[in-house]
């Protein structure tokens, strides 16, 4: 997920150009507040008026309780933004509370249910709360971490490991999980380190999350390389579910695949390495079968 | 030393037989420091010469105070590759009554060797020249002082003009050797304080771009290139100096030393990356009409297989032969490309003069594969556009136009297009691309160009390709 700000139309005329996943178009911390309202309109036509093609857009709306969020939400959702970014997110009823907003405007223009909440984490309380936010609402796609907030919060700084964010980055997946939604890791904002954002991929990949934020397009080819499955994975995988289709056809029970037994977390794990080949356009999906 | 030329510039003016309406010549390898132009120019309006022609082979920022000369009448037509900064806005809303004629680098080489535009004075900074006028782009002297490495465009003046003037501000002793303008053909030598800034002669290190679209250009230009069907061990390749041109190199780079593949030679303005690439062996020799940094003035120097090219036997169309017919990939950036592959590399798309033809025409018509370098859109301007503001290089010479928003195929090269499409690459006609850049930003309203022409964009052969028209 790119974020793109709110008030820069050269950004957001050609981000989708670099393919990420996604882009956040950015309305809260990167737009002063005399910015705000020239923000919104050009929030609202850039997503009327740019071809982003298959790009996932979503939109980091101001928090409800200040001057703008409100105004924000009816702007994005009448202009057919997918997925609104929800910062500072501490309880599930705020998320609720912005359901209620969503519904109101998507009523008012006849498309109720089209919009997606996504729930950014960045105080210690949000952490805490993290299940019950990840499960306020049917709308909710996917929980993130805001790391800068976050870790003011704790009275502590970034490091360059990010042992200060350990348990949030956790617990957020864990909650992801259990509430069956995505879960995406915080920005990492040197462009001038390569190798420790790498690593920092890395450590988020390990710990089980969908994805990265990132601020620049270098860094989506980063992102790329290491969520792609390795070609030895692939291979495995498609072993596995054609072992499984064997035994499936000849009706058998228990599967083997050189030797070990394929239970199904193993069937799981093989199914989302193909699913993100194909998603990362490694493989087609005739060469999925 | 006996026989020595060095005399001061009023002298060798007056050597010369410099009359009114005479044709002066200058070289550009100075570039953005070059301080040899408005000296001489000073001093001929001081010595109260008028009428002049002054034959460039480019001009630009720093050469504002002509404006000054144009307007008392010292100079009264201009001919160059290229014009820039203030005197280029002044020239296009109307300061010089004759239009500028605009010539490749190539083209001018050929037009004053075959005595379409003869020199009766040539002014040529040297960054180190003996008495006897032997003299060079970099110099051995410990008072090296404006170094720019090959001399190009100022050997077919050197070799052609009636009269040639070297002028140095490193006198070295006889024999400055070996030597890219030879003391059979120069009259005087004048020794100054200053003939560059070197600091804005070239820069230093290679600087990678960070700029994201860029290097997007820069790795769909360079899947072009691995794709083509022309990069085979033994190939030849020139690039432009942009920052998606330069990119494109380090991901040839790569691509060269995973496949084991090495070019034969690199033609045009050198680079750092280019040498880089020769030192490590991927490049056999580097053919150089102008030295584009540092690195590029000191290899030259050294380097055996770095050899200095006039820019006759650079990019000649007329010649009986020159490097660039034996050139296999070439990558060009443009201001404009149309929806029938014709780019403007000159004027604005506001009507006004802002660059130079180069190497652009010779390079796209005589390269076995010509891949323009554009992006869709700089700013709120459209770059690929129905019909280019000037025609500058015709479209039969462009093969390949690499946007951000796709990968555009001259029709003449289904072969081409075929292997790149085989390759995946993002293959969209080039109208599509048009029209993408008109619904993001909107049809312009037409440039208010007047009757009057400001300038004449000559073709590599000599003929007439387009007029430019004073702009309000």
């Amino acid at each position: 997920m790119m974020f793109v700000p709110g008030n820069n139309p050269g950004m957001m005329a050609d981000a989708h150009i670099y393919g990420p996943d996604s882009i956040m178009l950015d309305l809260e911390d990167s737009v002063t507040m005399a910015e705000k309202d020239a923000a919104r309109f050009l929030v609202h036509n850039a997503l009327k008026s740019i071809e982003y093609g298959n790009t996932e857009m979503v939109v980091r709306i101001n928090p409800l309780n200040t001057p703008y969020g409100r105004k924000d939400v009816e702007a994005v959702v009448k202009a057919g933004v997918d997925v609104i970014r929800m910062p500072k997110t501490e309880t599930a009823d705020e998320v609720r509370e912005l359901e209620a907003e969503i519904l109101k405007v998507e009523e008012e223009i006849g498309a109720v249910g089209r919009t997606q909440i996504m729930a950014a984490i960045e105080s210690a309380l949000g952490v805490v709360n993290a299940y019950d936010i990840a499960t306020a609402s049917k709308r909710m796609m996917g929980i993130a971490l805001g790391a800068e907030d976050y870790s003011a919060n704790l009275k502590t700084q970034r490091t360059p490991g990010g042992a200060e964010l350990l348990l949030a980055r956790e617990t957020i997946v864990v909650a992801a999980r259990a509430a069956g939604i995505c879960c995406f890791d915080t920005v990492y904002s040197n462009l001038d380190d390569m190798d420790t954002f790498r690593a920092e991929v890395e450590l988020i990949k390990s710990l089980g999350f969908d994805g990265k934020s990132i601020i620049n397009p270098r860094q989506i080819e980063v992102v790329n390389e290491v969520f792609a499955p390795k070609p030895k994975d692939i291979e495995k995988a498609r072993k596995i579910i054609a072992a499984i289709r064997e035994a499936k056809e000849k009706g058998s029970g228990v599967i083997a695949v050189n030797g070990k037994m394929v239970d199904r977390p193993v069937v799981l794990r093989a199914e989302r390495t193909i699913a993100l080949a194909i998603a990362s356009g490694i493989i087609s999906e005739e060469e999925a079968l | 030393m006996r026989n020595s030329k060095v005399v001061t510039l009023e002298e060798a003016i007056r050597r010369s037989g410099l009359h009114d309406g005479c044709t002066i010549s200058f070289h550009h390898h100075f570039r953005g420091g070059d301080k040899v132009v408005n000296m001489v120019v000073d001093k001929l309006a001081e010595m109260g010469f008028k009428d002049l022609h002054l034959a460039a082979s480019s001009l630009s920022d720093v050469h504002a105070p002509l404006i000054d000369h144009i307007r008392s009448g010292v100079i009264t037509r201009i001919s160059t590759s290229g014009l820039r900064g203030e005197l280029a806005t002044a020239i296009s809303h109307g300061l010089l009554k004759e239009p500028v004629i605009f010539r490749s680098h190539g083209g001018r080489g050929s037009a004053i060797a075959c005595g379409e535009l003869p020199i009766d004075v040539a002014f040529l900074g040297a960054s180190s020249a003996d008495p006897l006028g032997n003299a060079c782009g970099y110099s051995r002297s410990e008072n090296a002082k404006s170094i720019c490495g090959s001399l190009g465009y100022a050997l077919p003046d050197a070799r052609y003009a009636k009269h040639v003037v070297v002028i140095t501000d490193d006198l070295v002793e006889y024999p400055n050797m070996p030597m890219s303008i030879a003391a059979s053909d120069v009259e005087s030598v004048v020794v100054v304080d200053s003939v560059g800034d070197s600091s804005k002669i070239s820069s230093g290190a290679i600087r990678d771009s960070k700029n994201p679209r860029d290097i997007l250009l820069a790795k769909q230009a360079a899947k072009v290139v691995i794709n083509s069907g022309y990069f085979n061990d033994g190939f030849s390749i020139q690039t432009g100096t942009g920052g998606a041109s330069l990119a494109v190199v380090k991901y040839i780079h790569e691509s060269m030393l995973a496949k084991g593949i090495k070019a034969s030679f690199a033609l045009g303005g050198i680079t750092a990356h280019m040498v880089k690439l020769h030192e490590e062996g991927l490049i056999g020799k580097l053919i150089d009409v102008q030295s584009f940094d540092k690195v590029a003035a000191e290899s030259i120097k050294d380097d055996m297989f770095h050899q200095e090219v006039s820019a006759v036997d650079y990019a000649s169309g007329v010649h009986k032969g020159s490097a660039v017919h034996a050139l296999d990939i070439v990558i060009l950036s443009a201001l404009e490309v149309d929806v029938d592959f014709n780019v403007n590399v000159l004027v604005g798309s506001d009507g006004v003069i802002r660059g130079a033809i180069g190497g652009h025409q010779d390079t796209a018509a005589d390269s076995a594969l010509s891949i323009i370098v554009c992006p869709l859109l700089r700013g709120r301007i459209p770059c690929v556009v129905p019909r280019v503001t000037t025609l500058i290089t015709p479209g039969k010479s462009v093969d390949v136009v690499v946007t951000e928003y796709g990968i555009a195929v001259n029709p003449a090269r289904a072969d081409i297009r075929e292997k790149l499409e085989a390759a995946g690459l993002n293959i969209v006609d080039i109208h599509s691309l048009a029209a993408k850049a008109e619904a993001i930003i909107g049809k312009p309203d037409p440039l208010p160009f007047k009757e009057r022409v400001v300038g004449i964009v000559m073709n590599r052969d000599g003929e007439v390709l387009d007029e430019i028209h004073e702009i309000e």
